[in-house]
């Protein structure tokens, strides 16, 4: 979205960070015990995540089911407490905030979510699902009614719809509704949990188009949350793909498809068929086997080494680090893909490494540009 | 062309449902063929009747408030108004299918095994349980699914999604169907693994000279492992093609819609994606004339009118559509910017 | 299922404490329930009253009279304080009547409940399943008491096909056992009949359209496998675990009133009897047999259920 490109790594602009997500850790204990419960194991839904986003800017994160994504998305909006780590929105630490203190703070940040047919409440009309938000912000009364009928408009719903309920739209409209509800306290930012995954084609692309135009009118932020990485793709700016609670790598949007470094992304990549059968065609295709391991026991080192083509010796012991490319992407991989010998010098340990990730960066080896 | 020639031959089928609200027409018109080891996708939205249609062909639409007009024919034989009895054979044993949700397409209370082999024993009366255990754990092996002879002991819950999806194929494979209908199949899936299903399916389709048929919204999957595409919206064929012609040479503006809403993984597409406007018809009262006019911003006074699905083109008479647009505008109206789509030129009011 | 084991075992006997400390205290602080004065019958004087009092242990705090009670409640030995009889062999006398009653009404409810609901199911909105339909919503509405009354009346004292009341050992005559047993049989199941049919109609009628009842059609089975094998066989797992709870509740003391109406000396009537009379050493024993037996057969239930269900763990 255009709004923010200059949002990526360019120290030039100087971008705000709005919000910032500080190593995060969101463990569910496995509990189990003869008489009394004792913790037996742990998920590690979300492990160690560093992640910024700026103002005006779309953060997209893929990756697939389990791999943490829906449970960083409400530790966020703090559903759920982190096991560790700190989340900062502008500036102040929200990490065990209570709910006094996160009122503003929700107020500022909403989120939408994936089933707009669950997130409604069916017993109440349009009307009083959005004048909630706007009442329990301080709009005067008289004035909730207009500001109503106002987002409704903004959403591209008629006004008329007013008293209608929730069950009385198709799926797309009712997507809309959960918009105009977010919007109504005018966040700054929103989270968008797949948004349009239960929507039809041609209603996905509407709602993709309504969720731009309200970016570019309202200055909003959007974190991006979808396993559909053409449509991660085509709404943000830089993407960050999860693997088993681990971010993989992180890069601008325009970039990852050309030059995707993780094995992990590569193989996200050549598994979305293209709706372009000459392309299709074209195209080499590696189908990665096997699926994802139990995020109960994750595997040591590089978690994504037991389906990786690439894994050698060191991904099974050592947790490879984020590692800084002169473009500013970020991959974590010991071999990774697309990378020149002269990149490979130049790059760095990001300081968004896991804290169990290794000192060890990738080696200048004799990389095939598969 | 005599009847009989195609593998299967669907031609002008009706499937209404009488409900509270009035008649539903959930396929009001539908015609294509099948020939052997061609994969036919079904592309359509919700409500479009493309599950409908798929479904009635295996009889599992038939309820006191359905009704059914033209025919099915699988090698000649009528299917619309075949007997339970002929049905139970034609199901999972001519035809078979593999459905969208893997999660609860397996009864949750019967070990894998057993399930498969349910369906081998409906179809071969001779064979003994042991020997159909044995062609389920040598089906289990051949969709590969690890270490087949243990798990054919599990039950659906201990297997993930994939794996599921991977037991589904194996159960339609058991008596080698002449046609395979996989109804969204991988929509339930994650894209690794969506990837191994289609690669499996591809497999299959070589190996068995199947006829499959795919229904599915996924334009993606379709360009993946389609020979031909029958679009329809609303309850009808809007046009029927092979998939080049479909993907780079639409004729129907609901097609366009379609091409031209679709995110793209490996392209840039910033900016504002050219959607089809409005929502789909109610069934129960659908627009005179061409379903889609509603939507269409190239709708003029002739689509009052049903348009005829007929060819248009003169090199390509097995690409037809519906619509009243001559060739030489569609051409024109079908270009929005670099790309193929529907051009909308005010604000979407839903 | 070690733990399920250790975990039910200590819940069982968690509520069986909870249940003997509440009843205990009940019985302290109702009005005129000091157990001296009846004792000691109408005519009593003070001092006789004060001996009974000292001799019972009625003077000492109430923890240590609950510790009594409760220590002769274990070893067997307490007596009622009414007739002075030991509550052991009366419970002895009365479980086989209360027994015959729960057991054979159990059966009864959840066969013709099963069948009903099916039918129902099978010819749902149609004349049939309408028919069982206003037949079941009259026998939940139905109470036992008036049901009970109206059977003695009309088939036993009127009619006299069946004998209207009382109670004979299965042992010494099992046919007459199971004419008297008849009619309290069907009093008591009617009202879970109604029930029961209800949810499996709802329960069939849900299953139906489960995704795995269609992929069994779609592998060619005939409508008669696809409905037992798939439908029934997945709509019963809510059944089964449900009549272990209804049936325990039966046998702790919910058959009451149909005892009372056929005159049944069961373990109901007893409990009756001991709360009239305000007798804390039967009535404590009742509730925690009661107690015992709805968490028991809980616990056989949840067996019951992992094995209907591989989803379910212990």
């Amino acid at each position: 979205m255009s709004v923010a490109s200059a949002a990526g790594a360019s120290a030039a602009s100087a971008p705000t960070p709005l919000l910032e997500v500080d190593h995060v850790k969101v463990y569910f204990p496995i509990k189990s015990g003869l008489l009394i419960d004792r913790t037996v194991g742990r998920v590690h839904a979300v492990d160690d995540v560093t992640l910024t986003l700026y103002e005006g800017e779309t953060l997209g994160i893929v990756g697939e089911s389990g791999c943490g994504k829906t449970t960083l998305i409400r530790t966020l909006i703090r559903l759920l407490a982190p096991t560790e780590g700190t989340i900062r929105f502008r500036g102040s630490d929200i990490t065990s905030a209570r709910r006094k203190q996160l009122t503003p703070v929700r107020q500022q940040m909403q989120m939408v979510f994936q089933d707009p047919q669950a997130s409604l409440n069916p017993r109440k009309r349009v009307a009083q699902i959005l004048a909630t938000p706007l009442i329990l912000k301080g709009v005067a009364r008289r004035d909730v009614e207009p500001r109503v009928r106002e987002l409704l408009k903004r959403v591209g719903l008629h006004p008329e719809h007013l008293n209608r309920f929730p069950h009385e739209f198709s799926g797309g409209q009712r997507q809309r509704i959960g918009i105009a509800r977010a919007l109504a306290v005018e966040p700054r930012l929103i989270l968008l949990d797949e948004p349009v995954s239960a929507l039809d084609v041609s209603i996905q692309a509407q709602v993709i188009n309504l969720l731009e135009e309200l970016q570019q009118q309202f200055g909003l932020s959007y974190l991006f949350v979808a396993h559909d990485l053409s449509v991660v793709r085509h709404v943000s700016d830089r993407i960050a793909v999860m693997y088993l609670g681990k971010v993989m790598e992180l890069s601008r949007s325009q970039e990852l498809y050309a030059k995707p470094h993780h094995p992990y992304t590569a193989a996200l990549l050549s598994a979305i068929p293209i709706p372009d059968p000459r392309e299709n065609r074209a195209r080499e295709r590696e189908v990665v086997g096997g699926e994802p391991p139990s995020a109960i026991d994750p595997p040591s080192g590089c978690r994504f080494h037991t389906r990786c083509p690439r894994a050698t010796d060191i991904c099974r012991s050592i947790e490879p680090p984020l590692t800084e490319y002169a473009n500013g992407q970020l991959a974590a991989c010991h071999h990774p893909l697309n990378v020149g010998a002269d990149e490979l010098r130049t790059a760095s340990r990001s300081e968004t490494s896991p804290h169990s990730a290794g000192q060890e960066l990738p080696e200048a080896e004799p990389v095939t540009a598969s | 062309m005599s009847p009989g020639a195609h593998l299967l031959e669907v031609s002008n089928l009706k499937v209404s449902f009488q409900t509270e609200e009035g008649v539903v027409r959930a396929v009001d018109g539908v015609s294509f063929a099948l020939e052997q080891g061609e994969v036919v996708a079904i592309v359509g939205e919700s409500g479009s009747g493309k599950s409908v249609t798929a479904m009635t062909l295996l009889g599992l639409t038939r309820s006191p408030n359905a009704s059914f007009e033209g025919s099915a024919q699988l090698e000649g034989k009528e299917l619309i108004t075949a007997s339970e009895e002929q049905l139970r054979e034609i199901r999972g044993g001519e035809i078979a299918m593999i459905f969208q949700d893997p999660m609860s397409s397996l009864d949750p209370v019967y070990r894998i095994g057993s399930q498969i082999v349910e369906q081998i024993v409906a179809h071969d009366f001779q064979v003994s349980k042991s020997e159909a255990m044995e062609r389920a754990i040598a089906l289990m092996d051949r969709v590969g699914i690890p270490r087949a002879r243990e798990r054919v002991r599990s039950y659906p819950h201990e297997f993930s999604g994939g794996m599921r999806q991977r037991v589904m194929i194996a159960m339609a494979l058991s008596c080698s169907p002449k046609v395979l209908i996989a109804d969204e199949p991988t929509t339930a899936l994650d894209v690794t693994i969506q990837a191994q299903i289609l690669d499996e399916l591809r497999t299959l389709r070589k190996e068995t000279d199947a006829g499959i048929i795919l229904v599915t919204h996924d334009l993606g999957v379709v360009a993946d492992i389609a020979d031909r595409i029958v679009v329809m919206y609303a309850g009808r064929v809007v046009e029927q093609g092979t998939l080049d012609e479909i993907f780079y040479n639409p004729q129907h503006p609901y097609t366009w819609g379609l091409l031209g809403s679709i995110t793209r993984v490996d392209r840039d597409t910033t900016g504002l994606l050219p959607s089809i406007p409005g929502t789909p018809p109610s069934l129960v009262s659908p627009p005179a004339g061409c379903h889609f006019r509603p939507r269409c911003p190239h709708a003029f006074d002739r689509c009052t009118d049903v348009p005829a699905l007929e060819a248009h083109l003169p090199e390509t008479p097995q690409h037809v559509d519906r619509c009243w647009l001559s060739a030489m505008q569609k051409r024109d109206l079908r270009q929005v910017g670099d790309r193929i789509g529907l051009a909308a030129d005010e604000p979407v009011i839903a | 299922m070690a733990r399920f084991a250790v975990r039910r075992l200590a819940s069982m006997v968690a509520v069986m404490f909870a249940i003997s400390i509440l009843t205990f205290l009940l019985f302290q602080v109702l009005p005129n329930s000091d157990p001296s004065t009846r004792l000691a019958g109408r005519t009593a004087s003070p001092t006789q009253i004060a001996k009974i009092r000292s001799d019972w242990g009625f003077d000492k705090p109430i923890y240590v009279q609950y510790i009594k009670t409760m220590g002769k409640i274990l070893n067997g030995t307490v007596t009622s304080y009414q007739q002075q009889l030991p509550v052991e062999d009366q419970i002895r006398q009365d479980l086989p009547t209360t027994l015959s009653l729960a057991i054979g009404a159990g059966v009864i409810w959840l066969a013709l409940g099963i069948l009903f609901g099916v039918l129902s199911a099978w010819r749902a909105g149609r004349w049939l399943d309408r028919g069982l339909t206003v037949l079941s919503l009259v026998g939940v509405s139905m109470p036992v008491f008036f049901l009970g009354a109206v059977l003695s009346y009309y088939i036993g004292d009127k009619a006299r096909i069946l004998p209207a009341g009382d109670y004979v050992a299965l042992t010494s005559d099992p046919w007459q056992w199971f004419k008297h047993m008849l009619m309290p049989w069907f009093a008591l199941s009617v009202l879970f009949i109604g029930v029961y049919s209800r949810i499996l109609r709802s329960t069939i009628l849900d299953t139906i359209n489960d995704d795995y009842v269609r992929t069994a059609r779609a592998k060619g089975l005939s409508e008669r496998q696809v409905m037992i094998r798939h439908v029934l066989r997945n709509s019963l797992i809510p059944i089964v675990s449900l009549w272990g709870l209804d049936f325990a509740s039966v046998l702790g003391g919910g058959a009451i009133l149909t005892e009372t109406v056929f005159n049944l000396h069961g373990v109901g009537q007893y409990a009756a009897q001991s709360v009239e009379g305000l007798d804390i050493p039967p009535v404590l024993v009742i509730t925690m047999f009661g107690a015992f037996a709805v968490v028991l057969l809980s616990a056989v239930v949840d067996i019951v259920y992992a094995a209907l269900d591989p989803r379910i763990r212990l």
